[in-house]
């Protein structure tokens, strides 16, 4: 069916669809749309689900945590100072191998105080073992939120799912979307290890730590099969209901001399940029990448390329977190810019120009250092 | 005395220390709730008292989560086995640190929310497993690794903060006196909603005194009027088994902490204030209990 809604409103469609037992969630701007629309699916009978409106995301986590290890199919969302309030829940959930899905609107922490888009929230809580997939329109929120399910639930990931959306770039801008009929697309959730009262045992008990560091290496090689577990929904998916995607999305890479590379809602603003720069006769392409954890293989594609990174986000004393993950892992010395912090527009103009002055191996801060 | 079962929910090879009176409660709590019963336990003595992966001392499922996180676990547990159609218990069992300190917020909310759950806390009065720092529940006068010198104020009042939360039913109970304290669980757990128990633990290696004397503490705790046995169930209280004398007739206070280690800085106005307080404590609960509030 299609309908015209917001990212938020596809969020919460798609949780519908796909039908957990447990939501539990706290309020924040720009992702409480989700959880209201939620609340009312629920209240409505449209979906039959549990909704616990918990008093802090310290506690939606926790409580997502124990529904979870029941064996349920659970959901929540959050957004910024909500996500990092969660820190430690996050680590707990992954290392517990938990398959919880969870939609984050992407937003600056304060001070100063500021609601708008920036990926400085989830790029902080990247080392905590959750699948991490950026989402640049409203149909591919509804679509990665659904698929999100699926994978995480997979016995060779289970691990849990972050589907981040920009703030109000995405999670309030109206675009027209199609729900599908799933079907049996996402199998009944099916938890080996969740809590069974006739076969008891110790959940989380003290670990010593050669134990200890083989849990740790059985998630880096669950986040490694993720790849092929995403790769293989996502071509169902398309299969099916006739949409495509990737661990990246690509556009017009294969001649490019300069490649440029973001995430998010900047991923289309690329595109356009590709294309005005490719008039003026620059060969530009550019890569989108959709799922950040686990990390695209990217390097055959960037390796003897110009490439420009820009990034909603930064590690205090270090740099860009994109382009330094692609420095250390594809062998290029990328033009770092820094763009679109807290909400700062940033235009395909932009971008065409971050391009036209780039110089390699260093870094610029769009509208601070001009 | 009730039929307390023979079936042993925690075995002989746990890592408590001797005398532990923890696990002497979590021995009970057990027993009382029986195998259909799933524990969640925050950082506390209990996450080392089950023993060790891959091994544990539990023969119920326990589920080890984060210090603040207990009540909130519990919620979402509780809600997914209702919506498989499962009545399976579900039971904090939390120290005080983790109770009246960090985990207050979840657990206020799991109370609100109405939860279908069984909160326990068995407090120490210190955080035990970190080495005997200071909580919200340490009393006054008594030394910890961070109060050197004496703690200079009360205990919070963690059972009047939960009375005003309204819950199904709530009680004290102390390791002294297993069969109140069977009983009082027996109780919570056959009413839906949530429930919270306060259990006094006298902790040996934290108080300072011998291991053997363990039961000994926990009835002089009760027989001095430092820690009541009662019941709230709606609303209504009632004072039961040793406490119903220590109503009227106590042992001064000053009996209890002197055989405690951990008061040997309490100066004379500690003491007294102590006294007071107890004193005040127990009109306040007799005149509630009689029902003139
Ligand atoms: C967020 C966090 N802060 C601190 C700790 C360290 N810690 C573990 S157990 C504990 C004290 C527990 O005290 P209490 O709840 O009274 O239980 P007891 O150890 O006395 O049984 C502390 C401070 C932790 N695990 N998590
Ligand atoms: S420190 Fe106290 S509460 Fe902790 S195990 Fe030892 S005796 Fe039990």
């Amino acid at each position: 069916m299609l309908t015209i809604a917001t990212g938020n409103k596809a969020v919460a469609t798609a949780v519908r669809d796909a039908k957990p037992k447990v939501v539990a969630a706290y309020p924040i701007t720009p992702q409480t749309e989700i959880v209201e629309n939620i609340a009312d699916f629920v209240s409505s009978g449209e979906l039959d689900s549990r909704y616990i409106p918990v008093e802090s995301e310290h506690s939606s986590m926790a409580a997502c945590m124990g529904s979870s290890i029941a064996g349920v199919r659970t959901f929540t969302a959050t957004s910024s100072h909500g996500l990092v309030y969660m820190c430690e829940m996050l680590h707990m959930v992954a290392a517990a191998r938990l398959p919880i899905v969870m939609a984050n609107a992407n937003r600056a922490l304060g001070p100063g105080w500021n609601v708008w888009a920036e990926h400085s929230d989830s790029l902080s809580m990247r080392d905590t073992g959750w699948l991490q997939v950026y989402v640049s329109t409203v149909q591919e929120a509804y679509d990665a939120t659904l698929m999100a399910f699926r994978i995480a639930e997979d016995n060779d990931v289970l691990l849990p799912v972050m589907v981040n959306l920009d703030g109000f770039l995405l999670t309030h801008i109206m675009q027209g979307f199609e729900t599908v009929e799933l079907g049996d697309f996402i199998p009944e959730t099916d938890l080996p290890h969740k809590i069974d009262v006739n076969n008891p045992g110790g959940y989380g008990t003290l670990t010593p730590p050669n134990e200890h560091f083989k849990f740790r290496w059985d998630i880096e090689r669950a986040l490694r099969d993720s790849v092929r577990i995403i790769e293989e929904t996502e071509s169902e998916f398309e299969k099916r209901f006739g949409r495509k995607y990737g661990m990246t999305e690509d556009y017009r890479t294969e001649d490019a001399v300069v490649i440029i590379v973001s995430m998010g809602t900047l991923g289309k603003e690329m595109e356009v940029a590709v294309d005005s720069l490719r008039e003026e006769g620059i060969k530009a392409g550019s890569v989108r990448i959709r799922w950040y954890r686990p990390f695209p293989d990217l390097k055959s594609r960037l390796e003897g390329r110009d490439i420009v990174v820009i990034d909603r986000d930064y590690s205090f004393g270090f740099g860009g977190i994109v382009a330094n993950e692609i420095r250390a892992k594809c062998n290029v010395k990328p033009y770092s810019v820094i763009a679109g912090l807290g909400g700062q527009e940033v235009t395909y103009d932009d971008i065409a120009e971050f391009v036209r002055d780039r110089k390699a191996d260093s870094e610029f801060w769009f509208g601070v250092n001009e | 005395m009730a039929e307390i079962p023979e079936e042993e929910y925690i075995l002989k090879t746990t890592s408590a220390c001797a005398g532990c009176s923890a696990s002497l409660i979590l021995r009970y709590v057990t027993k009382a709730a029986g195998p259909d019963t799933v524990l969640v336990v925050p950082a506390c003595c209990t996450s080392v008292i089950q023993g060790i992966y891959p091994d544990t001392a539990m023969n119920i499922p326990v589920y080890n989560v984060a210090f603040a996180s207990a009540a909130a676990v519990a919620s979402g547990m509780s809600e997914a086995f209702r919506a498989e159609g499962k009545d399976t218990n579900v039971i904090c069992f939390a120290g005080d640190g983790g109770t009246v300190d960090i985990g207050i917020q979840a657990l206020s909310g799991a109370l609100e929310r109405g939860t279908d759950f069984l909160y326990i806390c068995y407090d120490n009065e210190a955080y035990s497993n970190t080495g005997m720092q200071r909580s919200g529940a340490t009393p006054l006068g008594a030394r910890t690794t961070t109060t050197p010198a004496g703690k200079t104020e009360f205990r919070k009042d963690l059972d009047a903060i939960i009375a005003a939360h309204n819950p199904v039913y709530m009680a004290t109970a102390c390791s002294a006196y297993p069969d109140d304290l069977y009983k009082k669980i027996k109780k919570a757990l056959s009413v839906p909603g949530p429930k919270f128990m306060h259990v006094l633990a006298p902790c040996p290696p934290g108080w300072r005194y011998p291991s053997d004397k363990t039961i000994d503490m926990g009835k002089l705790a009760v027989k001095s009027g430092m820690w009541v046995l009662y019941e709230r169930e709606n609303g209504k209280l009632s004072i039961t088994g040793a406490s119903k004398a220590a109503m009227v007739k106590r042992i001064p206070v000053l009996d209890y902490i002197k055989v405690q280690g951990r008061f040997k800085t309490a100066t004379e106005e500690d003491i007294e204030a102590l006294q007071k307080s107890v004193d005040l404590g127990i009109e306040k609960l007799k005149k509630e209990a009689e029902g003139i509030c």
